[in-house]
Formats: structure tokens, C-alpha cells, sequence
């Protein structure tokens, strides 16, 4: 497949920021602990205005001509990290407009006409595997989707003989979730179209985080300056670190919150406050963004129990009282209600998890749409 | 709560072990506190005073390591014993371990042992909960939840735990909490069947040894991972010259480290096992003189910070078996004032400094008000003599087991007075 001319691949390949010393010294004890730099490699959010016009001058670069740089320049869409604050900005533009058309009777697009795209999920999923099905059907797509669990992959087909194989399929588009780290960026580099994460490891879920913003920016009107309790299982969680990336790059005020055995180990050297008393991480928080606690890490290895989870750490009335009265509540699901939200929180008028689930076919249109913008004869 | 008549302690000899400042006066107690003391203390009319003659007046002793029997096993130890036994040792603190049946690890078994003692004992009890759920080593316990019932460390009691990933976590977590960690050091590999020390009078008396790098092989890994999480940590009972030369270096990194050692390894060596004393079979094992003589220099350096009783009452089915059959454990609670007295009379250390190790470090590691002799501070005090010679009879001590090291033994410095929360418990003048 040919590449664009100005073929940006910021995306694919990934600097390595300088790594920090090895721990010498004890890290001071005690709450919010802030060093001063910001974390990760992000491009600066220039002037571009944060707040969402109906119709932001980004989107309607889209249609125009190939000879002029696209509003996305990238090939594949792997991480959060490497995408400036006007990519993601074009994008959750791109996405309000998505979200008209989900609400219309009418909902097709013909952008993706005549594509395929295929979705190729290692690891079970309800929620991301049918939003982003919805959103190429959507958009006009053929959408296939590979159920590893009676595929080759089962068989004991390497990674890259699978992607070789659909790679023969011609398709356009490709989804992938994987259990490892690294694995979608390793099966980018052997397919000849655009890859989507949907997941990898505990490493990155970038529509997860889009998603999230665009629910923020719909019900904040902004990003910049809001403060963002990320609580709960830190150090298992890709939803958590494509939010740190993306919340930071848009000039959010990104706390952690959670105990420090769900702390990745030397994720403080990344700028990050970090609060391992939730009322303290809560206070005056705009947003609290609940994450999901695995069944396994429950009893005693991470944390002792369920019970004392969701006493300390579990997001209830009583806790989310800290936050600022009109403090929204996120949680990427599926919930553990009891676990890390209480029920009367989850449904109650704070939360905005049934409308993440909107944004979430919305932001993968948007995704999809601005990788094909890019696509040879797109 | 009723008020009592304040109590007006004079001629003493008062000892501040926070400073080990001595001086010459009186002492005055109101509502369970200090309220007064010092060479000149004014005189109360209403009060009930008491003349020390002279002897010496403390603050109470605080002993991080006592095995109190319930619940599950009252055919050793109860909670009403074990303070008898306490009161009588000049002990006003106990920290009860957690090694009873069912363990404690649940918040509602720290919550009935809080109201057994309440209600039986008559010194100070308070709970350590199971560092890691049934003692096994494998899944740290609700350390939040055990902490706000009211456990004051948590501990493993007599086991290791040996896992490091477990251990790693578990310091973590408990971090989080400003939770203390109490750690048996001996690895049960090396230890394997090893019953007494490693060494030439194991191999004399043909009895498998415990090399003392049980001890300092788990020790040295618990320093790493103190490094690593930064989380609080305190070795239970070092016994050799090795593991003092690990906890100094730890302290000079500035890492959050302190330790113990029974009272036993200060005032025994492997020698006094003799002709196969199961008494004498303990954990960690008496060492050589050498290591003795190490931990009571380290003690007065300040290098180890508490002195336990260890006391483990167990019972004559238990004991009463070949040395590498035997439990291990001895009582002490009652022995430990004097055992430590022993040591001050053979010029090894002084008065205060032991006093420091069984009441203002306890107090200071464990996070307690007392273990000071200052106005505001709890009124658990006691009056003794320091000089005072007397023989242990076994059968006079008011444990339930009666396993002590020192039958026999011509001791000094019996406990005259122990005071707790105001109130003598124990008065050895009105018998």
C-alpha cells in the first residue's frame, strides 16, 4: 500500500524519553507529590482553542485535498503517546460530529465504502469489539470480525504468521486488542494497512481515552485546567495510562489515587500527584475517573480483600462528597459494583458511564474516519 | 468514667528512661494520668500516698512480644493470667500476638480479644493482627480494616514469611496505612531441623543447629525490600553479632528499621541448654557467648530498641519430650524486669537504658502514649528494687505454664508496685 506523501509515522515510532535514575533514596512520604516537569513526550497545545466549535476548521480539512497535510497525520493509531494536542483535538472534533449522526435516523456514512475492516480481538471483549463494529458499519465499512477462540491463533499461529495472513486479505483496516504489551505496535510493522489499538496489555487504549475526553469536553466544555482523579488500579490498567497521557497533553490536572501496590513502580518520577488516601485525592476533583479492579488482584495479593478495597478505595457518596459538588463520575467497565463503585454512585445523577458508552462508538467513527482520510485513494 | 482518689507516690527514685534523668521526689496521679511529679510535688489532701522507701519508680514496661492464649488455647495462657503474670513483672503493656486459634486475622477477632482483656485482664492488651491471612505466608491480610479495629502491628508471630514478593507487597500496602511491620527473621529452610544453635555444643550433644544465617539471610533480604517500599519495619529478635552489623548498617541508610531481641538471647547462652533443658529450646535459639555479649553492646549503643519477654507459655505434654521433640518457647512476662536487671547488676549496661528498651522505644515504635515519665502522660508506673535478691520458684509464677528459663535462679530487682491507668494492679507489700 502506498504511503503518503508527508507520511508523518510519529505514531509508529516511538521515541524514548530519557529514563529516569534507578530509585536511590526513599521518594518522600506523604500525599501529592508533584515533580515539576511534564510526563511523557507530548507536543504543545500551540494556540489551538480548547473549547468545541460545532464545527471546528480541523474537520473540514478532511475533505480537501490531498496536496494539503491532513488533519491526522498518521498512519496507524497506537497510542495516545506521540499524538500532539491538535490530533487529539482534530479527532474529538471530528467525534461531536460523529455523534449527531448516531443520533440520526439515518446514521450511514459512505466514507469507508468499499473497505474492510477487521477486527481481530485475543482478548474477549463486549463493549470496545461491538463499538467498534457499529462504527465502520456505520461509516459503510465491510467489517469482519476474527474470533480468536476458533481461529489459527488457538492452533498455536505466531503473531506476525497471523498478521501475515490478513494481511494477504487486502484489508484496510485492522482493530486489534491483545494480553501482551507491545504486540499491536509488532503486528503494525507487518501488515500494509491502518492499524487501530484497541488495547495492549496494560500499555495503551487510545479510544478508551478519546472517548473519555470527548465525554468531558461534552459535559466541562474543556479539558485544560480540570482536575482528574484516575482511582484504582493504576498499575494493570491501559485505560489508565492513555487517560495520564491525553488528560496531561490537554493541559488536565491528572491525579492517581489508589493503593500504592496498584502503583506502577516509579510512575511517580512521571509527574503525577499521587494520593494514596482517596478523600485526600478526591478533594475538589472536576472529574473522578473509577477503573475496574481484576477478580484476581482481589484477594491478598494486591490488595487483601474486597471488603477493604471497597472501604478505602471503593467510590461511594461519602467519598465522592470530597470531590467538587458538580464532580462527574467515569468508569470504563464493566464495573465491579462494591469492588471500586458503589451502586448508588454508578447510577446515580454524578455519572456519565452510560454516555462513555455513546462517545465510544462516536470517537471510533472519528478514528476510523480520519485514518481513511489518509488511505491511498481516500 | 469515675473519678478516683488521685494517688501520691513519694520518696521515690524517679527514672525518665526518654532521658535517663534520675532525681529524688514524688509523683501524683489524677484521672488514670501523670499529673505531677518531681523533687518538690506539693501535698494533696485528698489523695491516698504511698512512701517508696527509695526504690525506684518507672515508667511501665511495654512488651512488644507476649503470646496471651486466647482465644484457643486457655490450657496454656489466658488473657487474665498473662496479665497476673505481667503485673507481677512489672509489665503495664502487653502486644498480643496473633498466633492463637483462630489467628488474627479478622477484624472481629482484634475486636474480641480488645473486649476479653477489657474485661479480664488487668494491664494493657493490645492486639497485633496476622500480617498475612492464617499466618501462611501467601496473602497479606486486611491490614486497613485490622488497623482501624485497633491491631497496633502486624506479624506473622513465630513464622517467616518467605515469600519476598508477599513481603514486598505487604510493606507496601501497610505503608499506605502507617502500619508496622513486626518480622520473625529465620528462614525455615536453613532452620530446617535444626533445634539449638549451629555450632560446637550442638555437635557435642548431638542435636541438629540453626546456623545463624536463618537469621541473617531473611534479615538482610527484609532490609532490601524496606529499601524498596520505604514501608516501617521491625525485626522481632535478632540474636547474633551478624544481624546487629545488618540493622546498623540499615539505620545508617536512614531506612525506617528497628529491632529486638529477647530478653532471653540477652541473659542466656546456648550453654545454660546444659543437659538437654527443653525450657532452654527457644526461637531464635540461644547462641554462643559471643553473640550474647554482641547484642547486649548493641543494645546499649541503641542499635537493637526493645527488649521482649517473648513469653510463650506452653505446657508439660508439650515440654516434657526429648529436646528435638520439645516445643520451643519460654514464659517471661513476669522474669523479664529482673532478667534485665540481671544484666545492669553485671555492669553490662545501665539501669535506664533497659528501661528505655522496655517502655519509651515499645511506646515510640508502636505509636503509645506512654514509656515516659512526664505530666500528661499515662499513669502505668512501677516501684521496685533493683537490689533486691530473691530465688524463682517456678510454681509461684502465675502463668498457667510454668516453662521458665530461670528456675531456680537467684535473681534481683522484684517488681514492689505496678500501676495502670492509675490503679495498682499489684502490690507485693499486702500479699
Amino acid at each position: 500500500m502506498a504511503e503518503v506523501g508527508w507520511n508523518h509515522n510519529a505514531n509508529q515510532c516511538r521515541a524514548s524519553h530519557p529514563i529516569p535514575p534507578l530509585r536511590g533514596d526513599l521518594p518522600p512520604r506523604g500525599e501529592g507529590r508533584a515533580p515539576p516537569q511534564t510526563p511523557w513526550k507530548t507536543l504543545p497545545l500551540e494556540d489551538c482553542a480548547l473549547a468545541a466549535p460545532a464545527i471546528s476548521p480541523y474537520s473540514r480539512c478532511l475533505k480537501m485535498s490531498a496536496l494539503q497535510p491532513p488533519i491526522f497525520p498518521h498512519r496507524h493509531l497506537l497510542g495516545i503517546e506521540g499524538l500532539s494536542a491538535l490530533d487529539i483535538q482534530a479527532l474529538l472534533d471530528l467525534a461531536d460530529q460523529e455523534v449527531e449522526v448516531s443520533r440520526q435516523v439515518e446514521k450511514k456514512k459512505t466514507t469507508l465504502r468499499g473497505r474492510t475492516q477487521i477486527n481481530l480481538f485475543f482478548e474477549p471483549s463486549t463493549r470496545t469489539q461491538s463499538s467498534f463494529e457499529l462504527a465502520g458499519k456505520r461509516l459503510g465499512a465491510d467489517v469482519m470480525n476474527m474470533s480468536v477462540a476458533s481461529s489459527s491463533v488457538k492452533k498455536g499461529e505466531t503473531l506476525i504468521d497471523t498478521a501475515a495472513t490478513l494481511n494477504a486479505m487486502r484489508p484496510d483496516l485492522i482493530i486489534v486488542r491483545h494480553h501482551a504489551a507491545g504486540a499491536v505496535h509488532l503486528l503494525a510493522q507487518k501488515v500494509d494497512c491502518s492499524v487501530v489499538n484497541a488495547g495492549d496489555g496494560a500499555h495503551e487504549h487510545p479510544t478508551q481515552a478519546l472517548l473519555d475526553a470527548l465525554t468531558i469536553r461534552r459535559n466541562k466544555g474543556r479539558i485544560e485546567g480540570l482536575v482528574v482523579a484516575i482511582c484504582g488500579d493504576i498499575l494493570h490498567s491501559r485505560v489508565a495510562r492513555s487517560n495520564m497521557i491525553l488528560l496531561a497533553a490537554m493541559g488536565a490536572q491528572v491525579r492517581l489515587v489508589g493503593p500504592t501496590t496498584l502503583f506502577p513502580p516509579g510512575i511517580e518520577r512521571l509527574g503525577f500527584e499521587m494520593f494514596t488516601d482517596m478523600r485526600k485525592g478526591l478533594k475538589d476533583a472536576d472529574i473522578v475517573m473509577m477503573l475496574r479492579l481484576q477478580r484476581e488482584r482481589m484477594n491478598g495479593s494486591f490488595v487483601p480483600s474486597v471488603k477493604e478495597y471497597f472501604r478505602y478505595y471503593g467510590l461511594d457518596q461519602e467519598k465522592l462528597s470530597f470531590a467538587k459538588p458538580d464532580a462527574l463520575v467515569m468508569h470504563p467497565g464493566p464495573m465491579n459494583r462494591g469492588v471500586e463503585i458503589a451502586s448508588e454512585v454508578a447510577d446515580g445523577a454524578q455519572s456519565l458511564i452510560r454516555e462513555q458508552v455513546e462517545m465510544g462508538v462516536a470517537v471510533r467513527m472519528a478514528v476510523l474516519e480520519a485514518l481513511a482520510a489518509n488511505m491511498a485513494n481516500g | 468514667m469515675i473519678s478516683e482518689r488521685p494517688l501520691l507516690l513519694t520518696n521515690a527514685r524517679l527514672i525518665d528512661p526518654t532521658n535517663g534523668r534520675e532525681s529524688h521526689g514524688g509523683l501524683l496521679v489524677r484521672d488514670g494520668l501523670i499529673a505531677d511529679l518531681g523533687p518538690r510535688i506539693g501535698y494533696v489532701t485528698d489523695a491516698t500516698a504511698i512512701d517508696c522507701e527509695g526504690q525506684v519508680l518507672a515508667p511501665g514496661l511495654i512488651d512488644m512480644q507476649a503470646f496471651t492464649g486466647e482465644p484457643g488455647a486457655a490450657h496454656r495462657e489466658t488473657l487474665k493470667t498473662a496479665s497476673e503474670a505481667a503485673a507481677a513483672g512489672g509489665v503495664t503493656t502487653i502486644v498480643a500476638m496473633p498466633d492463637t486459634n483462630p489467628v488474627l486475622d479478622d477484624p472481629a477477632f482484634i475486636d474480641y480479644v480488645m473486649r476479653r482483656a477489657r474485661d479480664t485482664a488487668i494491664v494493657n492488651v493490645i492486639p497485633a493482627a496476622a500480617l498475612t491471612k492464617g499466618l501462611e505466608g501467601h496473602e497479606m491480610s486486611e491490614i486497613g480494616l485490622l488497623k482501624d479495629a485497633g491491631a497496633v502491628a502486624f506479624t506473622d508471630a513465630g513464622r517467616s514469611v518467605t515469600n519476598a514478593q508477599v513481603m514486598r507487597r505487604a510493606l507496601t500496602y501497610a505503608r499506605d496505612f502507617d502500619a508496622l511491620i513486626l518480622h520473625h527473621v529465620e528462614d525455615p529452610d536453613l532452620v530446617g531441623q535444626g533445634v539449638m544453635n549451629e555450632g560446637e555444643f550442638a555437635a557435642r550433644l548431638g542435636l541438629p543447629g540453626i546456623p545463624r544465617e536463618a537469621e541473617t539471610v531473611m534479615l538482610e533480604r527484609d532490609m532490601r525490600l524496606v529499601r524498596l517500599t520505604g514501608g516501617r519495619y521491625h525485626a522481632a529478635m535478632i540474636s547474633c553479632a551478624d544481624s546487629v552489623e545488618i540493622v546498623k548498617a540499615a539505620k545508617a541508610r536512614g531506612l525506617p528499621v528497628t529491632c529486638g531481641v529477647s530478653i532471653n538471647n540477652l541473659a542466656l547462652n546456648e550453654n545454660d541448654i546444659g543437659d538437654y533443658r527443653t525450657f532452654l529450646k527457644l526461637s531464635p535459639p540461644l547462641r554462643h557467648e559471643d553473640d550474647r555479649q554482641a547484642v547486649i553492646a548493641a543494645l546499649a549503643e541503641g542499635v537493637i530498641d526493645v527488649i521482649v519477654s517473648d513469653h510463650n507459655p506452653q505446657d508439660v505434654e508439650t515440654k516434657r519430650l526429648p529436646f528435638a521433640e520439645a516445643a520451643h518457647g519460654a514464659v517471661g512476662l513476669e522474669t523479664l524486669l529482673s532478667a534485665a536487671i540481671r544484666l545492669v547488676n553485671a555492669g553490662d549496661i545501665t539501669l535506664p537504658q533497659v528501661l528505655r528498651a522496655m517502655s519509651t522505644r515499645p511506646a515510640e515504635i508502636l505509636g503509645l502514649p506512654g514509656g515516659r515519665l512526664e505530666r500528661g502522660a499515662p499513669a502505668d508506673l512501677i516501684v521496685f528494687d533493683p537490689d533486691s535478691p530473691y530465688v524463682l520458684d517456678r510454681r509461684d509464677l502465675r502463668s498457667v505454664s510454668k516453662n521458665t528459663p530461670f528456675d531456680e535462679a537467684r535473681l534481683e530487682g522484684q517488681v514492689t508496685r505496678t500501676i495502670v491507668a492509675g490503679r495498682i494492679v499489684f502490690d507485693r507489700t499486702t500479699p
